[in-house]
């Protein structure tokens, strides 16, 4: 990547147009700060980083997709599945609505699986109306994404819990995948910070040392030259989809533990969200092109914005303008990088 | 004051591309009301000259007059205006759309309602009604161009031409894909436009077809001009002739291959689809190169891609060392030790975003596939290094994006992630197109390479001289057909030509 863009172009705007995103964060810290000095802390970055985790597995999961030239809309709704799911079966006994009123208590890991073992079902299912059935991904995630939700809403409207929201999650189930943290004070992590980064390792190491990551570059930088060079792109699709499935609903489940609670409506929009931290990180809706630090670094100026603005005391409606300004401005720049010179 | 002797003039026109001279001091010179053939092999420069007309290519000498005026050309919207057009051998209409909106796009009738400006819905009827009838089209404005026949569709593109005052209509193969009653109709509105005083470039390979409708032909060999004759001087031999009547100037590395045992045999490959290859039979022996000559529409990168399983057979038989096989997808031809080098670089083989490491290992990730599904990355790095210094590709480093690579270096990293496959049988289709002369000889020596290590190979060409100079046999192909199998040292041009010509009427 380092000799890309280095013809004709001077070196400052080329090594500007290649860290552009950096510079976008830096700036938007910077700025925050200028304005109230407070906001430079330990406290605001503690914070930020705790409701960046849950966007960064969902943002993840669509960077998968994404890079082989797809997109998935269903994230939202299977996020807000497995938090409803997982948030029904690992509530205290002595809680007045439980969802399952006689189920005793399960060990933590069951009904954890349990949500992103549906995630990855669906994204399964994603993945086959995909490669078998050749519905454009659009389609067929928006297809899902309407079903799912659909789905989310009979479970959670079943007797006796009849749509009320559920409450009352076991303290172990909050504090590991919500609230907990190890060290203590200002030196503390959050757990679910962790597990986000063990998660961006994860995904780090397919993208890059695998044959699966691999042939996700090649399907989305040109399928038919898969196709040709004997890559199994329907296989292949099917991994994406369901792995990117499987971070929905482990997301999911985390989204339940911070919270504290679930309803149906949980994870609404959140795929829109991914796809704009996926493409102001720098990946290509087009496919091929995208990286994990990235889709980190994407989410993270999402996150900065999100409390950053709060924080200074900018209008929830500002907030949506400049999103939505900073999603353009970043693609245009970036988008730079690739366009071929005529 | 008289009528000029030509309407459209092309004086010494020469194109150079880095390495080639595309077009070499071309003069063609068009009589107003005639038809005026251009021929010539695939190469020879006729879509050249073409895109240079059109503005599409600024050619680097000569000129172009209109009329015996100087015209100066920079974009097929130009050339429109002046009354130049031209009907391309694929056509893209807008399926969707009925045969009046096709028609008249971009320049749609319009009456004023008021402020408003609205579609003349009725006058775009009538106009086009009218412009059919006076050319002889039956036509109705009203049906779905997506309904249409091929030839349907041509009419409207040659109606579209008439719309738009053209003096000069150029036919890129126009009846590559029609049938016998429509090229009859065809010939029956270039008629039409002949009297009306239109005149008509027209590309054709078709040498019978040349003869029947034209009133000169003017024949171009590598970028030259061979001369321009009355078509009633000519005669199928001499057009092949002086189409093919040249020196083998280029050079291929020596090699002397020795045919083993049989490897790839090929019994009576059909396609479901009619237009396409029918009945084909062959064999490959280990060592060889087997050259697949032909015209462009003969078929034969259908032929190979279905042996690699990228298309479907419908019938015929496929044995590889004496066993039968099935090759459904590039995974089972990869299996069987087959490897195919496409013909569209860009479209179907590189990857053009990832470094030259990914392209190269793309076909054959698993040989460094290590449990815990990791890649073993230092054979791969070290084996992309050994494919690079061995084939000499010329690059910055081998994480450098391959787009940034030549044509000819691109195509070499194609070779090496085929050669990693380690296949015994590589399909090689136009392996030379569109690469300079020095990177097409280095080209040449990793073929003779590869058959002196006892490889099989297929190579498809349009380029006669490579065809002979580096095929042990060459198998011609017409319209699908398998024409005939060239062996032996006496091999000549106007053989294949004869062959590849073989089934056109």
């Amino acid at each position: 990547m380092k000799t890309n863009n280095a013809t004709n172009a001077n070196r400052v705007g080329s090594f500007f147009f290649q860290y552009a995103i950096y510079f976008v964060l830096v700036f938007l810290v910077l700025g925050i700060t200028a304005i109230d000095p407070s906001f430079w802390s330990i406290n605001s970055l503690h914070d930020i980083l705790l409701q960046s985790s849950t966007r960064a597995i969902i943002a993840l999961g669509a960077a998968f997709v994404l890079i082989t030239g797809g997109v998935d809309l269903s994230a939202g709704r299977m996020v807000g599945f497995a938090a409803v799911l997982s948030a029904s079966m690992l509530q205290i006994q002595e809680y007045s609505h439980r969802f399952y009123p006689g189920l005793p208590d399960l060990p933590l890991w069951v009904p954890v699986l349990i949500a992103i073992f549906v995630g990855l079902l669906v994204g399964l299912i994603n993945g086959v109306i995909v490669s078998r059935f050749s519905v454009p991904p659009f389609i067929a995630t928006l297809g899902s994404m309407v079903a799912v939700l659909g789905l989310n809403s009979l479970y959670f409207d079943m007797k006796p819990n009849q749509s009320q929201p559920i409450g009352g999650l076991r303290p172990d189930f909050t504090s590991t995948l919500g609230s907990g943290y190890i060290g203590s004070g200002v030196y503390s992590i959050p757990y679910i910070v962790i597990i986000a980064l063990l998660v961006a390792g994860l995904v780090w190491v397919i993208f890059n040392k695998t044959i699966l990551g691999k042939s996700m570059y090649a399907i989305g930088g040109n399928i038919q030259a898969a196709i040709v060079s004997g890559i199994n792109v329907k296989r292949v699709l099917l991994y994406v989809y369901a792995a990117a499935g499987a971070l929905y609903g482990l997301a999911g489940v985390m989204e339940a533990a911070r919270t504290g609670g679930a309803t149906s409506s949980y994870g609404n929009m959140y795929e829109l969200d991914a796809i704009a931290a996926c493409v102001v990180g720098g990946v290509s809706t087009a496919g091929g092109i995208g990286t994990v630090p990235g889709v980190l670094v994407g989410v993270l100026i999402f996150g900065v914005i999100n409390y950053g603005l709060t924080y200074i005391g900018v209008s929830p409606y500002w907030q949506l303008i400049i999103k939505g300004l900073i999603i353009i401005v970043a693609v245009a720049f970036d988008i730079r990088k690739y366009l071929t010179k005529k | 004051m008289p009528e000029n002797k030509f309407i459209l003039e092309m004086n010494n026109v020469s194109k150079d591309f880095p390495g080639v001279k595309a077009l070499d001091d071309v003069t063609l010179q068009v009589r107003p009301g005639t038809v005026h053939s251009l021929m010539g092999e695939n190469g020879a420069g006729k879509s050249t000259l073409m895109k240079c007309l059109f503005g599409i290519y600024s050619p680097d000498a000569g000129e172009i007059l209109l009329n015996g005026q100087k015209i100066e050309i920079n974009s097929s919207r130009d050339a429109l205006d002046q009354g130049i057009s031209m009907i391309h051998q694929e056509l893209h209409p807008v399926p969707r759309r009925n045969v009046m909106e096709n028609l008249w796009l971009g320049r749609f009738p319009v009456k004023s309602v008021g402020p408003i400006k609205l579609i003349d819905d009725k006058r775009m009827y009538q106009d086009s009604i009218a412009l059919f009838e006076d050319l002889g089209m039956d036509l109705d404005p009203h049906v779905l161009v997506g309904s249409l026949s091929v030839s349907k569709i041509q009419s409207i593109e040659i109606a579209k031409a008439v719309s738009y005052q053209a003096k000069v209509i150029v036919m890129d193969e126009p009846t590559s894909s029609l049938t016998g009653t429509e090229v009859d109709q065809l010939f029956k509105i270039i008629q039409s436009l002949k009297s009306r005083g239109v005149s008509i470039i027209y590309i054709s390979h078709k040498i019978e077809e040349i003869l029947a409708i034209s009133d000169e032909v003017t024949i171009m060999r590598d970028g030259k001009r061979i001369g321009s004759w009355l078509a009633s001087e000519l005669t199928t031999d001499s057009i092949i002739s002086k189409m093919v009547g040249r020196d083998l100037t280029q050079r291929f590395p020596e090699h002397h291959n020795i045919p083993g045992e049989t490897v790839l045999r090929v019994e009576g490959l059909t396609s479901p689809f009619s237009k396409a290859f029918k009945d084909v039979s062959f064999d490959l022996r280990q060592g060889e190169i087997l050259g697949i000559g032909g015209l462009v529409g003969a078929q034969r990168t259908e032929l190979i891609e279905a042996l690699f399983g990228l298309r479907t057979v419908s019938s015929g038989k496929i044995f590889i060392k004496g066993k039968q096989v099935k090759i459904k997808s590039p995974m089972d031809a990869k299996k069987h030790k087959i490897a195919l080098l496409t013909e569209e670089r860009r479209a179907t083989g590189i990857f053009p975003v990832l470094p030259i490491v990914e392209n190269t290992v793309m076909a054959n990730m698993i040989r460094y596939a290590s449990p815990y599904f990791l890649l073993k990355q230092l054979p791969m790095k070290q084996d992309v290094q050994q494919k690079i210094a061995r084939l000499h590709i010329k690059t910055p480093s081998s994480e450098t994006q391959i787009k940034n690579l030549s044509g000819g270096n691109q195509q070499k990293v194609l070779i090496a992630r085929w050669l990693l496959t380690e296949p015994e049988i590589l399909m090689l289709d136009e392996p030379t197109r569109g690469i300079d002369v020095g990177a097409k000889f280095e080209i040449y020596s990793i073929i003779a390479d590869l058959v002196q290590q006892g490889k099989s190979i297929i190579m498809i060409s349009s380029e006669m001289p490579e065809l002979i100079g580096m095929s042990d046999r060459i198998m011609v192909m017409c319209e699908g057909r398998l024409s005939g199998i060239l062996e032996g040292k006496n091999r000549t041009e106007e053989d294949i030509m004869h062959l590849a010509t073989k089934f056109m009427v």
